[in-house]
């Protein structure tokens, strides 16, 4: 990985606007502009259509013999099954209110990063097939026919867009940015086009269940150690239920929380939450990812994917499911699940809360309940007992991830749930939270370290606003909900606001739950010491810990 | 830019010449009629177009608290649950241009005082929406105004409006403020264009037509009304001509109102295969008409393909004896699968 030049140099690195019109400038593959490419074997083994080895660097990509027909039928296929793809070519007037909205144009200033121009790139392809101004007029009107550096254009700027949709929340017309970004990223794969860190986790979580590939044995054996750590940190070892029938509940949560710093923390906090709560659940090892890498390729590599969620179910026998943190999970879940592979298999119901009666008729149909308003509807109802004092070495803010701020609305359930287990909250400026939220940078499979300093300027406007509060209110730590944030977020704060460290909301929750019969907590979910315990204080009871936080009925 | 300048005063001078040397039944007639027929079947086939195409999954794009828990207020408009939050959140779409509204101006720094570093800044920016709401409102009323010219009697709604427009009572005849503001309207639309560096790199011929189309036809309607005025009772009995399919000779009306004609014509007939499509379009966008409720209510995509999955059966013959060894439960045990 190249040295990353400091911020301000970052920013004023910007490049103008080229002199060239964008229909004759392309862009250049220098190393750490695009990513790795897929594997010829795990496409292969993944059935994807035409693999083969190639290189973005590279002249020529090796692409089939026909790779324009190919192109041109999928187009046209892609455009007979979404309406939203028809629409969004067609009306488009070009106002540029999306230029400055999205966190990769202001990253780098490139013109084809303003969502409307990315689309242009498409947009001049159906010009010319599909329109009469463009089949008279050509160039003149911004139409032109396929060529290999069309395809080249697309593959760069398709994987410089991370499906945040933040554009699509400023456009008139709601024009969707990562509708067209996943339908070029399909239309990519037709021809064999694919990266490596998207394919590569398709591949594990298609045949392993998790995206890293580790069989079930030793994702129990990871599970278990992180129960160790529980016990160490409380006294009380969690119990680790795996694929067990005739539970009631099915948790499924991203993989990523098992395996990395500082998710694995957050997925702590889950085991000691059920626990506490005696919560007649089960994780499996089969349905172990709850992220779907498949949303990154194609519609259909999500749904194959998802399948495993409503299969393992069914095979189990719960009633509903549990969903942990996670961005993209939650869209395909919110948007996606029950169309792909619904409906829900018949031993399932609405899902109703086992501890406080709360029947979450938001998701009947899905009957799949995010952690966050699972925890929130908690502690609403007094159920748990949270001491937020342990969490007062930090000041947070909160990060609303893309898709579950953009295309599901969970905005106050995580507040709610953060307000109760922390004291110091603040927010970001309010042109960079909740549903106008920036991305971390990095979603949509291109959180890769080869692109680091891309990175970084995509991640310019959510690294910017939280230096702002870092500097002005002294915030110290950043919560999120999603598992991609907490492996992308982190090296973005080193970056543009070292100092703030990263977690998850439930790893906060475990922190501040108090637990029935735990020892004295003297040290965090991190094992660091925990302020304001002094080590040689008398013992204290549990039943003198800080009454229980919830605002009861 | 200029290329589209040039193209509608051509089409304007064609038109000049056209009604002067004789032609005013083909500028006056024949292309109105054909303008109309083109521009109805266009939209019809336009939608129809659209509507061809399934929506396959529920994609609206969340703008506020989605509904869920009793206690966590909803934003109903910005996330509706229900298709009456559908209704309240086009309604602002399409009256208010509610996403237009939102608009902000990013300002990046390299340094900033209180950051002690970068910064980005994200300035409240209404300008587009305060002139793009103008400009459709203005053109709207217009458009109405005109139906005097349509319709006998004409109705009293119709009259009550020009004594709106024209209720600061300036000139003879009087100023009526809707035209003026729509031609304010479009050259700020114009010169955002213009003098905007990103939108200037991304604005094409089909970008500035339509804008210097629009501007020609207000600008000849308001030269029609008080320069180079035109005999008002000559062109209504030569509009209901039209409109009771029984024209009549236009040969003494001014050659200005044939250009006129002509470019609202011209309007007609490029409306349904540019990006004017998106009056009807907004109505059919996914991420606006649709309820955020996909976890409630089963949203069906009629392609949905066949499901196609490495099942649980395979998963554990895969992984039988590690997960035997690891304790995990097993739907068939290792001695007996082996049989």
């Amino acid at each position: 990985m190249a040295k990353l030049p400091t911020p301000q140099m970052l920013v004023a690195s910007r490049p103008a606007f080229p002199d060239k019109s964008w229909l004759d400038t392309k862009p250049e593959f220098t190393p750490g502009s695009f990513c790795y490419p897929a594997k010829k074997e795990t496409m292969e083994l993944l059935h994807m259509p035409n693999p083969h080895d190639w290189d973005p660097a590279a002249e020529d990509w090796n692409l089939p013999e026909n790779w324009e027909k190919i192109l041109c039928d999928a187009f046209a296929d892609r455009l007979e099954k979404h309406r939203s793809l028809k629409l969004f070519m067609d009306i488009c007037v070009r106002c540029g209110a999306c230029a400055d909205k999205c966190h990769f144009f202001l990253g780098t200033n490139d013109p084809k990063n303003m969502p409307v121009l990315r689309a242009e790139l498409l947009r001049s392809l159906y010009r010319r097939d599909y329109t009469m101004l463009g089949k008279i007029l050509g160039k003149k009107a911004g139409a032109r026919g396929w060529d290999m550096s069309v395809v080249k254009e697309l593959f760069y700027y398709a994987y410089q867009c991370t499906e945040c949709r933040r554009c699509s929340l400023f456009c008139p017309y709601g024009i969707d940015t990562a509708e067209i970004t996943a339908i070029v990223r399909e239309l990519l794969h037709e021809v064999g086009l694919g990266i490596h860190w998207i394919m590569d986790p398709v591949k594990n979580c298609s045949f392993t269940g998790n995206h890293l590939g580790i069989q079930p044995h030793s994702f129990v054996e990871i599970v278990e150690m992180l129960a160790d750590d529980c016990e160490t940190i409380t006294g009380i070892r969690p119990k680790t239920p795996f694929n067990e029938k005739g539970h009631e509940i099915l948790f499924i949560t991203p993989s990523g929380d098992v395996f990395a710093d500082p998710g694995i923390y957050t997925f702590m906090g889950y085991l000691m939450l059920f626990h506490e709560l005696d919560l007649d659940y089960t994780f499996s090892t089969y349905a172990s990812e709850g992220g779907n890498f498949g949303s990154f390729t194609s519609f259909n590599m999500a749904k194959k994917l998802n399948a495993k969620m409503y299969a393992e179910a069914e095979r189990l026998g719960v009633k509903w499911i549990l969903g942990g943190e996670c961005g993209h999970m939650w869209r395909v879940i919110n948007q996606y699940m029950d169309t792909y592979n619904g409906p829900s298999p018949a031993n399932m119901e609405v899902p109703v809360s086992p501890i406080t009666g709360t029947v979450f008729s938001n998701a009947a149909s899905t009957k799949m309940v995010h952690i966050a308003e699972f925890t929130a509807d908690l502690i609403r109802h007094n159920k748990l007992r949270l001491d937020p004092s342990r969490n007062d070495h930090i000041i947070t803010t909160f990060h609303d991830s893309c898709n579950p701020a953009r295309a599901m609305g969970l905005l106050d359930e995580p507040r709610y749930v953060l307000r109760h287990v922390c004291n110091n909250f603040v927010e970001m400026p309010e042109n960079t939270i909740r549903e106008q939220t920036f991305c971390c940078g990095a979603g949509s499979g291109l959180n890769t370290e080869e692109i680091m300093e891309l990175r970084m300027r995509s991640g310019m406007p959510r690294g910017n606003a939280l230096r702002y509060v870092q500097q002005k209110d002294g915030v110290n730590h950043m919560a999120c909900v999603c598992a991609i944030d907490r492996a992308t977020l982190p090296p973005l704060a080193d970056y543009w606001a070292p100092g703030v460290t990263v977690s998850g909301l439930h790893e906060l929750v475990g922190n501040a739950l108090i637990m029935k019969g735990e020892g004295k907590r003297t040290m965090d979910m991190r094992q660091e010491d925990l302020p304001n315990v002094a080590e040689d204080e008398p013992e204290e009871s549990p039943a003198d810990a800080p009454e229980a936080q919830g605002e009861g009925q | 830019m200029f290329s589209s300048l040039l193209l509608v005063l051509l089409i304007g001078a064609i038109a000049w010449v056209g009604a002067s040397a004789g032609l005013a039944s083909l500028f006056g007639v024949a292309l109105p009629y054909v303008a109309a027929v083109v521009f109805i079947v266009g939209m019809v086939w336009r939608m129809a177009y659209w509507a061809k195409s399934p929506v396959p999954f529920c994609i609206p794009t969340t703008g506020g608290q989605e509904q869920s828990l009793d206690f966590i207020k909803q934003n109903k408009i910005d996330c509706p649950s229900t298709t009456w939050g559908v209704v309240q959140r086009m309604f602002l779409e399409v009256f208010f241009f509610r996403s237009l509204f939102r608009n902000s101006l990013a300002d990046v720094r390299e340094s900033d005082p209180v950051s002690n570093g970068p910064r980005s800044i994200y300035y409240s920016s209404k300008w587009l929406w305060v002139f793009a709401l103008l400009f459709h409102y203005c053109f709207l009323l217009v458009f109405i105004r005109h139906f005097r010219f349509f319709m006998e009697p004409v109705p009293s709604c119709i009259t009550f409006l020009e004594s709106i427009d024209g209720i600061m009572q300036i000139g003879a005849p009087r100023f009526f403020w809707t035209g003026g503001l729509a031609l304010v309207a479009l050259l700020f639309l114009l010169a955002r264009r213009i003098f905007n560096q990103r939108l200037r790199y991304l604005s094409l011929l089909n970008d500035y037509f339509p804008l210097w189309l629009l501007i020609a036809i207000v600008g000849t309607g308001i030269c029609l009304r008080y320069f180079d005025k035109t005999e008002i009772a000559q062109v209504k009995i030569f509009v209901m001509g039209l409109t009771h399919f029984a024209p009549v000779s236009g040969a003494d009306i001014n050659a200005l109102f044939f250009v006129h004609l002509t470019l609202v014509s011209v309007l007609l007939l490029y409306f349904p295969f540019s990006k004017l499509a998106h009056m009807p379009g907004v109505f059919f966008s996914p991420t606006r008409n649709q309820a955020n409720n996909s976890r409630r209510v089963r949203h069906i995509n009629p392609w949905n393909p066949p499901k196609q999955y490495f099942t649980y059966p395979e998963y554990e013959d895969t992984y039988r004896d590690a997960m035997a060894e690891a304790g995990l439960p097993l739907e068939k045990q290792p001695e007996k699968a082996a049989e």
